[in-house]
């Protein structure tokens, strides 16, 4: 495809869990502090002021979605540094106690790939088994904690099948037994509910531009009275947190996200909820030998995962590309390894069926006119490539035998 | 160009492939890969008594890569003769291409083991010997394959 054309080109874009486009509000919201109010909040002048409380007032709409105190959200540059500065730090701090943490087999890489660098330190970790939708059982969370245990981590919901895990219930474990609870929330955060109270949730990390803020910012929600130690040392921004000049627009933009996301959110919710059970059912009436990957209720409300028989996942993502639809797939080929996604062999796929999976991530403003163009392309893509596959071959002519 | 990114002869040799299909009673039919590792490549040829390619079709399952170099490398035997094709390397089939990601390289290794194992199934049926080719491996259903290649 020439340059010209890949810019001009109609998109339907379906990649919402990769990252969100900005919202023109929160944009909107945004631009004075490139220009108008670009201070830096730590000067001591009337404009710094003004910086300072806007970084304020968007920690203040943050800490609000979440039922935290303001003093509890602490910015950073995204889910990643909050992933990493959640775990290297209580391992950290808290290796008088102990040296064991414990996370699931289906964390994104910002977790486990800590976990693997952590391992070399002398930390244990606990990689827990989930089940076939991807849900981890909390009593096998609590069976895993002993005496040394000083962390368990088990994300919000799943960024590849959009697994919800039960994190109230391992919430009230981890306090039973008095060990500090982290939560990747990056999928969730500012799509469904989250109450760290309630949850009994000690750390969240979260990222802007995964809830229609900008890229660059995420922030570390703390309990009060846990002590860390930064992982970016420095400055005394964030009350000697997090060194670095605060990112004012990126801040602005992601607290804006937060108050519209909190304002809109039963509304949104419906809205992906009913598109996307109106892709999955397209889908799986239309296309022969397909299956749903992840939990069928509890999953996040614009999240569709679907394994496609005799087909790479990746050469579908290519077909659907080249008519504008924007998709992602968890196959070996579209990874940059031989493996394909850690999660869907860990929902005990086989490779076959995790080569052969695409997913589709709906946002708020996606229309049904946009999934019914999707679908269709999507149908037309995996009636192409089975025609060209040797696997379907195969198959068919042995169930024609079978037939005989 | 972005680190893994595909050439626009890649995607166009992917988008409308040349030489898709079977040729049924081939000369030879050779499928090698794994749907373990994530592809499969089928080719058939069709060889005259002067051992000279006439046709030549493949079936491919897998990535991108792996459909457009089945396509360029059945494009670049055809009309050949057995000798020619058995000279195919990787390497031709990607510079054709005008290149192929790094983490892609094993893909164009099919593609010359999947001429090769035809090759070898045609010199097998007619009870011929072809100068330096070798007994293809048969993995494709494999439990344990070696992915890497």
């Amino acid at each position: 495809m020439k340059q010209d054309n890949i810019q001009n080109m109609k998109t339907v874009y379906l990649d919402n869990a990769a990252t969100t486009a900005v919202d023109p509000t929160v944009l909107k919201a945004m631009l004075p502090y490139f220009t108008e109010t670009s201070a830096n909040p730590s000067s001591l002048h009337i404009a710094a002021k003004r910086a300072r409380d806007a970084c304020n007032a968007a920690r203040h709409s943050i800490a609000h979605l979440i039922n935290a105190k303001d003093e509890e959200i602490f910015f950073t540059s995204g889910g990643s540094e909050s992933d990493n500065w959640a775990l290297k730090s209580i391992a950290y701090v808290q290796k008088s106690k102990g040296n064991h943490i414990i996370v699931t087999k289906i964390e994104h890489h910002a977790i486990i790939n800590t976990c693997k660098f952590l391992e070399k330190n002398g930390i244990e970790i606990t990689y827990l088994d989930v089940d076939k939708y991807g849900r981890v059982d909390p009593k096998i969370v609590e069976k895993s904690i002993r005496p040394g245990t000083i962390l368990i981590s088990v994300m919000f919901a799943n960024n590849e099948i959009g697994t919800i895990e039960p994190i109230a219930e391992i919430g009230a474990i981890a306090k039973k037994h008095g060990i500090l609870f982290h939560t990747d929330a990056v999928q969730a955060f500012g799509q469904i509910p989250i109450d760290v109270n309630e949850m009994n949730i000690d750390l969240l990390s979260a990222s802007g531009h995964k809830m229609y803020g900008p890229k660059g910012v995420g922030i570390l929600y703390i309990r009060k009275g846990i002590r860390m130690e930064p992982l970016i040392h420095g400055g005394a921004q964030e009350w000697g947190q997090r060194a670095g000049t605060s990112n004012v627009t990126g801040i602005v933009g992601m607290g804006k996200a937060a108050e519209i996301a909190e304002r809109d959110m039963s509304k949104k919710v419906t809205h992906e909820i009913e598109l996307r059970d109106h892709i999955i059912d397209r889908i799986l009436s239309e296309i022969p030998y397909s299956s749903l990957n992840g939990h069928k209720i509890e999953r996040l409300p614009g999240n569709v995962n679907i394994s496609f028989q005799f087909v790479e996942g990746e050469s579908v993502l290519m077909s659907m590309s080249h008519k504008g639809v924007c998709v992602s797939t968890g196959s070996a080929c579209a990874s940059g390894s031989l493996d394909p996604s850690h999660v869907l062999l860990a929902i005990g796929l086989p490779h076959e069926g995790a080569h052969g999976s695409i997913r589709i991530t709906i946002s708020p403003t996606t229309t049904l006119e946009e999934v019914n163009y999707a679908v269709d392309v999507l149908k037309v893509s995996v009636e192409r490539l089975r025609s060209i596959s040797p696997l379907y071959d195969d198959f068919v002519k042995k169930e024609v035998k079978k037939d005989v | 160009m972005y680190d893994g990114e595909y050439s626009e002869k890649v995607i166009d040799h992917f988008t409308n492939p040349r030489n898709v299909g079977e040729i049924v009673n081939a000369s030879g039919v050779g499928t090698v890969g794994n749907a373990k590792c994530g592809d499969i490549m089928r080719i058939f040829l069709d060889i005259d008594e002067n051992q000279i390619i006439r046709d030549c079709k493949f079936k491919t399952f897998g990535c991108g890569a792996a459909v457009a170099t089945s396509s360029m490398a059945t494009e670049m035997i055809k009309g050949k003769t057995v000798q020619e094709a058995l000279e195919l390397t990787n390497v031709a089939v990607m510079q054709a291409l005008g290149g192929l990601p790094q983490i892609k390289i094993h893909c164009s290794l099919l593609a010359e083991e999947a001429v090769h194992a035809a090759l070898w199934d045609y010199a097998e049926k007619n009870d011929i010997i072809i100068e330096g080719l070798k007994k293809p491996k048969k993995d494709i259903y494999d439990e344990e394959p070696a992915c890497s290649r």
